[in-house]
């Protein structure tokens, strides 16, 4: 049975109709990528299943039921969201934000206990960010922040976890980092992994599935080599793709190709 | 956690209890602290006129300057948790002068005190609250400086509205309407109590939705992704908010930037923590209202000024520091 089941999905932002018939499944422990270009629809996807988003027409089924037969609550027990950025207005420590990822579990007035504690600090030891449990959130980097909001959804113990852009501004090194601890925490916990990502090359060396959309609409879903090709990505994106083989594991290298090269192609 | 709110409360109530003191012994009439003692515990006479001073009239003024207050700085944690925006307070985005546009319509209507008189002071303040909102509304991020802007015309909106209404009551209504709008507890007296019972369960309530409030300061979505239901949660904590203030202002007119003070300086103590800035506010905001009552009738030496010239000189510069700092940081 697949953790998510999406059966022509519209979703619409007021008026204007941001998705159109969008129909995938997604299997446990699989590491699953949207892709696409800007206003594509990819954000609006990933909120629409975590139900930030209300549907305006299909159906979502997460574990077997009907996304909407869940209360807020339960659907955050199964369900974690890693925003591409959150609000730093009041900081909390990296402590205390870690051990929000438990308020699914404890309700309104019951008190984190000792279990609690440890889980949040098992996530944060995960996510390599003990030595910043007393720093506010707001004085660290952002690929120091971004782990301490993934600790924050593993301390959840969700059992899909749906990232939006999270290496987005991260240097090179920072993004294998989270992508890493990604693929190891899905590895380790047996986690379905749905992120959204605008690098199609990290997408290629992580994903078990691409899904690509374009408009809104489905253009393709199938693994890395299926999808990432050229003809396909430049009528997608709007510009001329080279893509080649990479010479680690032989996956595809996608490169957007300057007009003073397009020549060459 | 337990054990930091448990030292928080007993902290703060002993403050609390220390200000409430000082509330009652310190006035014009010349009694001592011994005297008020005295009359505390029973040893002396229950006819003296200390002892009438004490019970009928210093009393309920610190009791009333306690639970606005406490009111007040709980208004605006929450609006500040809600908005995001440390800025924001009951005063500051109008919602108090909405209710005192209700409460005085509902004074020159002849409606009763109570409910008559809070219901129409809960009217207003919903009424405003509704249109500083919608001003907002539909931005991805609250901005602050719309929302502040909103209240700001929403509060010279509303100064128009009272000043209208000044103009045309009656002479001997004027002075009480003008000295009760600038914050005063000289007209509260012991009958009006029960009134104030009302606010308890609003400040149960809203310690019960601390943890959302915590969740909300990281914004709504992520808020919902943790399992907050957010618009009955911001429903709920809006309109209990409105209906606390209303409650006071009715009581004891516009008394400004308790909200604003408060829980900026117990933030700045205890952390971002609505578990523990909940009942610190309550506790924190009634010793700071009764100490500022205090100044209030000892300052001046020709008579007693409304309460919320201290609060407003106190209040206004640190409005202008934050705004300042706030600007500094985007």
């Amino acid at each position: 049975m697949p953790v998510i089941s999406v059966q022509g999905l519209d979703l619409c932002y007021g008026k204007r109709q941001v998705l159109q018939d969008i129909t995938m499944q997604v299997q446990r422990g699989e590491f699953y990528l949207i892709i696409g270009p800007n206003g594509s629809g990819k954000t609006s996807l990933l909120k629409g299943l975590a139900n930030l988003l209300p549907i305006a027409g299909g159906r979502i089924e997460i574990l077997g039921r009907p996304l909407t037969s869940y209360t807020r609550r339960q659907l955050a027990q199964k369900i974690a969201v890693v925003p591409q950025q959150i609000s730093l207005d009041f900081p909390f420590t990296v402590a205390d934000t870690v051990l929000m990822g438990r308020a699914p579990h404890l309700g309104l007035m019951r008190v984190e206990g000792a279990a609690d504690h440890a889980l949040a600090t098992e996530a944060m030891h995960f996510t390599d960010v003990t030595h910043l449990a007393d720093r506010r959130l707001d004085q660290l980097s952002g690929g120091e922040r971004q782990r301490v909001i993934i600790a924050r959804a593993l301390c959840q113990q969700p059992e899909i976890i749906l990232l939006d852009e999270p290496t987005a501004s991260l240097d090179p090194a920072h993004q294998i980092q989270i992508m890493d601890l990604m693929e190891r925490f899905r590895a380790e916990k047996g986690t379905t992994v749905i992120m959204v990502s605008h690098d199609l090359n990290l997408a290629a060396l992580y994903g078990d599935r691409l899904l690509l959309l374009h408009n809104g609409r489905t253009e393709m879903v199938g693994s890395p080599v299926e999808v990432l090709i050229a003809e396909r990505l430049a009528a997608c994106y709007g510009c001329a793709m080279l893509v080649e083989k990479d010479s680690l594991g032989g996956m595809p290298r996608v490169t957007p190709v300057p007009q003073k090269y397009s020549q060459i192609l | 956690m337990i054990g930091r709110l448990v030292l928080i409360t007993l902290g703060l109530g002993l403050l609390l209890a220390l200000s409430g003191f000082l509330g009652i012994a310190i006035g014009p009439s010349g009694a001592s602290f011994g005297d008020v003692l005295a009359i505390f515990s029973g040893k002396a006479g229950s006819q003296s006129i200390t002892s009438t001073i004490v019970w009928q009239i210093r009393l309920p003024r610190v009791i009333l300057a306690a639970t606005v207050g406490a009111t007040l700085a709980l208004g605006g944690l929450v609006f500040q948790a809600l908005l995001r925006n440390p800025l924001a307070e009951p005063y500051i985005l109008g919602i108090s002068g909405g209710s005192a546009v209700g409460a005085i319509i509902g004074l020159l209507l002849g409606l009763s005190p109570f409910p008559g008189v809070p219901l129409a002071a809960f009217s207003g303040s919903m009424l405003v609250l509704v249109l500083v909102l919608g001003l907002v509304s539909g931005q991805s991020a609250v901005n602050r400086d719309s929302m502040l802007l909103g209240g700001v015309m929403m509060n010279a909106f509303c100064g128009a509205i009272i000043m209208f209404l000044i103009s045309v009551s009656q002479t001997s209504q004027v002075h009480q309407i003008l000295f009760w709008l600038m914050g005063d507890f000289t007209m509260f007296n012991t009958g009006q109590l029960p009134v104030l019972l009302t606010l308890l369960p609003c400040f149960l309530l809203i310690f019960v939705l601390a943890r959302p409030m915590n969740l909300l300061l990281a914004g709504h979505e992520s808020a919902a992704a943790l399992g907050v239901n957010v618009q009955l949660a911001s429903l709920v904590l809006l309109v209990t908010t409105s209906f606390m203030v209303s409650i006071v202002v009715c009581q004891s007119g516009l008394v400004g930037f308790v909200g604003l003070v408060v829980p900026h300086i117990l933030r700045m103590v205890l952390g971002p923590d609505h578990r523990l800035l909940v009942p610190a506010s309550i506790l924190g905001g009634g010793a700071y209202l009764i100490l500022c009552d205090l100044l209030a009738r000892t300052l001046s030496s020709t008579g007693e000024m409304p309460v919320g010239i201290v609060t407003a000189m106190i209040g206004a510069p640190l409005f202008i520091v934050l705004l300042w700092r706030s600007r500094r940081c985007r």
